[in-house]
């Protein structure tokens, strides 16, 4: 089996360099054999698929077959691992998930180059980038970093295991949603340079790709989502984000790819920003690279350092590479992306755009610069310093808070020219509301003066509040107005109002979701924990909480043994759930592991809900009783409920409008009006 | 009488930066003296050094040696008294675990870099910005055609309540 993975990932690179070179010289010609030439390249680009496609499954099936012949099936897997992780085997370590980004690019170029009637000539440049880095990525598998090595010596009877931390059901989900993020941001990267290169005339490579982007987006938002989810529900330390070097990666291009979400859309209304959005387009690609470099090259040190090897030195050349074509067309071409930029006033979205922009990258730019600035102080100071969260929730924080600030008030605001009239109707509700929840919060006993991180959890509350007024007073607005016109109930009329911009009220929902997600991380400075040992009845009091030790107990399959304790969980006297928090002790790699138990109240208080979160720490050898961590985490399920609305605020942002509504006009005007926001 | 408009107002803006700075000092340097609060507080400074990558009182990895050694270290430190500051009780973490046991850079020699060069990228982007719109918003309107008038004032108005009124959902 390992000959045919190995030869479909050559085959793979022979098919993808020849897409490459002959759809670069294609682009050269104008006569019919440069076209029949273009179209060999187009065709060998979409067969690349196929073989990496092959490889893949390949690499799957000998994880099924047990055939530990293969050094990174036997470095991954054993005999009784369960069959999600054996498919999970694709991206369980370094060679594997090398594997699994080239087939996922592969896919993508393979999507993209059967819609390539849209726009030939512009698809054949996004064609031959794609291939470009398709060819790099299948260099490094094919030579660097094998999945189909041979193990040298003796036939091991069994695997030596996944990781432990890596068997959990995430596992199966989290790198895919992360890569397709990740990868997908290289086809919105081919079609910028593509038409920068060309020198394509007017905005349509961003309407092309601009569901490719808003997709893309959403994968890599679900992938760092699910990360913190995984940190939460697996480290046992009952947090969700670590600022971890790996983490951060991840956090960069998702907040350079916002950021250009944003700006695009002064391009498509106004023709500005061009070198701006062009510049962000390779700053997010750059960054997806990065975070790879980083996973990768063992120069910074992370949790996720299961991936080290020398390879690093191949993403080094290759972003370097890339930020020089970038610059070199970007300077060259730069009379193609000169636009008309002009400003009726300084309160208006245009502004609103810049100012976000701006925050989006200052905060990248603090991730960026606390991720490397180890580097940098081993190189200036001879020896290393640690940048942990300490210093990103002290730097990164208040201009987070900036942000939402903005994302509250941006959308309100009106293209050209807001009036203070507007202003005024737009916000006077949501300011009240916002500062009343203030209010609220220090009567019932948050004093944002005794603690910064009281101050800013009551400053994020506030601000969360007035993204969620401004929210729903628009959609109120809106559905009111439909439903005086229509007769229809002010549900529907809303749903109606949506599905006529569905670009803006989808945002609209992106930024609720946003909002819900911050309430739910500012209930992190109010966090509780208690440490016991609990024998037979034990109680442990948390909060409105009691937790009784009804029993512990022990159990054993092929893959781990366990032990674990069963705690009842009372409120008010009643008993609400029983949960299980267990340690494993895996047994071909010979790794314990916590599996904390979560419950969130739901059930008990919809708005305050706070998660239990129980981790079973250990066993008192001398008494045998289990060690028992209980954990009060509020708020923290709206991170996991603002996720799922901003998901379902991006498939709203993705559907088409229901009807373009048309105006005729009376009167001839040349000068633009000013009316009240638009999308 | 203008001169004590100005002065005035100079007084106020000087007002609101003072008191400006009075938050942000409240902000900065609040919070309890007593020896749990220290406990709290230099605890979340250091890190643990099993490598798990956490801040030490958030680290409860299984079996960890290190956390709970450093976290009686560190209680042992604060039971000494008052004569043991916090950053001496520091110090004698660096001595023994090394620089990197310190969670974040501190605010002395190279490491100031880390700190300020984040509020200098702001400082300077919105400096930028602010230059961008200004001058956008300087710049004169493109040329039209003999005979079109851009509509101002009234007239603007007019033209804009019309289009609300036409386009309101």
């Amino acid at each position: 089996m390992s000959q045919i993975g190995s030869f479909a990932l050559l085959l793979a690179l022979g098919l993808s360099a020849y897409s490459f070179l002959a759809g670069l010289v294609a682009l050269f010609g104008h006569d019919a054999s440069s076209a029949r030439l273009g179209e060999t390249a187009r065709r060998a680009g979409i067969a690349t698929f196929a073989a990496v496609l092959l490889a893949g499954i390949v690499l799957v099936v000998t994880a099924f077959n047990d055939d530990f012949s293969i050094a990174y099936i036997f470095h991954h897997s054993n005999r009784d691992l369960p069959a999600a992780y054996k498919f999970a085997v694709l991206w369980s370590g370094q060679e594997g998930s090398l594997l699994f980004w080239s087939l996922l690019l592969a896919g993508y170029g393979f999507v993209l180059r059967l819609r390539y009637k849209t726009d030939q000539r512009l698809f054949a440049y996004a064609s031959v980038i794609i291939a470009s880095v398709q060819v790099f990525f299948l260099l490094i598998l094919n030579f660097a970093a094998h999945p189909f090595a041979i193990m040298q010596g003796a036939l091991p009877a069994d695997g030596s295991g996944l990781n432990p931390l890596l068997q959990y059901p995430e596992m199966v989900i989290h790198p895919p949603m992360l890569y397709l993020g990740y990868v997908g941001f290289t086809v919105p990267f081919a079609f910028a340079l593509g038409a920068l290169i060309m020198k394509y005339p007017g905005e349509k490579w961003i309407q092309i790709t601009r569901r490719w982007t808003m997709v893309t987006w959403c994968f890599l938002t679900v992938g760092v989502f699910l990360g913190a989810h995984w940190a939460y529900a697996v480290l046992g330390w009952g947090g969700y984000w670590g600022w971890d070097p790996v983490e951060n990666a991840s956090l960069m291009p998702w907040l350079t790819g916002t950021a250009f979400l944003h700006s695009v859309m002064m391009q498509e209304k106004r023709g500005m920003l061009k070198v701006w959005n062009m510049s962000l387009i390779f700053a997010t690609f750059l960054l997806s690279m990065l975070g790879t470099f980083l996973t990768r090259s063992g120069v910074i040190s992370s949790v996720h350092a299961f991936a080290q090897s020398s390879i690093g030195t191949w993403f080094l050349v290759f972003i370097g590479l890339t930020l020089a074509v970038c610059t070199f067309f970007l300077v060259a071409n730069r009379s193609h992306l000169k636009s008309e930029h002009k400003l009726e006033s300084l309160v208006s979205r245009e502004s609103s755009f810049l100012f976000n922009n701006l925050l989006l990258l200052v905060v990248c730019f603090t991730i960026l610069w606390g991720t490397f600035f180890p580097i940098l102080s081993e190189f200036v100071q001879g020896h290393k310093v640690t940048v942990g969260p300490p210093f990103f929730n002290r730097v990164a924080v208040p201009v987070a808070l900036l942000l939402l600030l903005l994302t509250a008030v941006g959308p309100l605001l009106a293209w050209r020219k807001t009036s203070v009239e507007s202003l005024k109707r737009n916000f006077l509700f949501p300011a009240i509301g916002s500062v009343a929840v203030g209010g609220m919060m220090i009567l019932f006993g948050v004093r944002p003066w005794e603690d910064p991180s009281y101050f800013y959890a009551t400053m994020a509350a506030v601000l969360s509040a007035l993204v969620i007024f401004t929210v729903v007073s628009e959609f109120l607005r809106g559905g009111r107005v439909i439903a005086g016109k229509s007769g229809q109930n002010l549900f529907a009329a809303m749903a109606h109002l949506c599905h006529r911009n569905t670009r803006r009220y989808g945002g609209y929902i992106v930024h609720f979701g946003v909002a819900l997600v911050v309430i739910g991380i500012l209930g992190t400075p109010f966090n509780k924990e208690v440490e016991k040992e609990m024998g037979f009845g034990d109680k442990i009091s948390l909060g409105p909480y009691t937790l009784v030790c009804q029993s512990y107990t022990q159990d054993d399959n092929p893959n781990y043994g366990n032990e674990w304790a069963i705690i009842n969980v009372f409120r008010g006297g009643k008993q609400i759930t029983t949960m299980y928090p267990e340690r494993r002790f895996y047994k071909a790699s010979q790794q314990p592991q916590t599996l904390p138990r979560i419950y969130p109240s739901f059930r008990e208080d919809l708005f305050l809900v706070t998660d239990v979160y129980l981790v079973y720490e250990g066993k008192n050898e001398t008494t045998g009783r289990p060690i028992i961590k209980a954990h009060l985490n509020p708020l923290v399920p709206w991170i996991w409920i603002g996720l799922i609305i901003m998901v379902f605020g991006t498939i709203v942002a993705l559907v088409p409008n229901a009807a373009v509504v048309q105006v005729a006009a009376t009167t001839p005007v040349r000068a633009p009006a000013h009316v009240g926001a638009g999308d | 009488m203008k001169f004590s408009i100005v002065s005035q107002r100079r007084i106020s803006v000087r007002g609101c930066l003072q008191a400006a700075a009075l938050a942000l000092a409240v902000v900065v340097f609040m919070g309890a003296g007593d020896d749990s609060a220290r406990f709290k507080d230099l605890g979340h400074r250091m890190m643990c050094t099993c490598g798990c990558g956490q801040v030490l009182l958030e680290c409860n990895h299984v079996g960890c040696q290190s956390s709970d050694k450093m976290r009686n270290q560190l209680l042992a430190a604060l039971d000494k008294g008052g004569s043991n500051s916090d950053d001496l009780i520091l110090q004698g973490f660096v001595q023994e675990y090394g620089p990197t046991v310190i969670a974040a850079p501190t605010a002395t020699g190279f490491n100031r870099v880390a700190w300020i060069m984040p509020f200098v990228a702001l400082a300077l982007g919105i400096t930028f910005v602010i230059y961008v719109v200004r001058s956008w918003k300087n710049r004169p309107a493109p040329a039209l055609a003999d005979g079109i008038l851009i509509p101002r004032g009234s007239e603007l108005d007019e033209f804009r309540q019309k289009a609300r009124k036409e386009t309101d959902l």
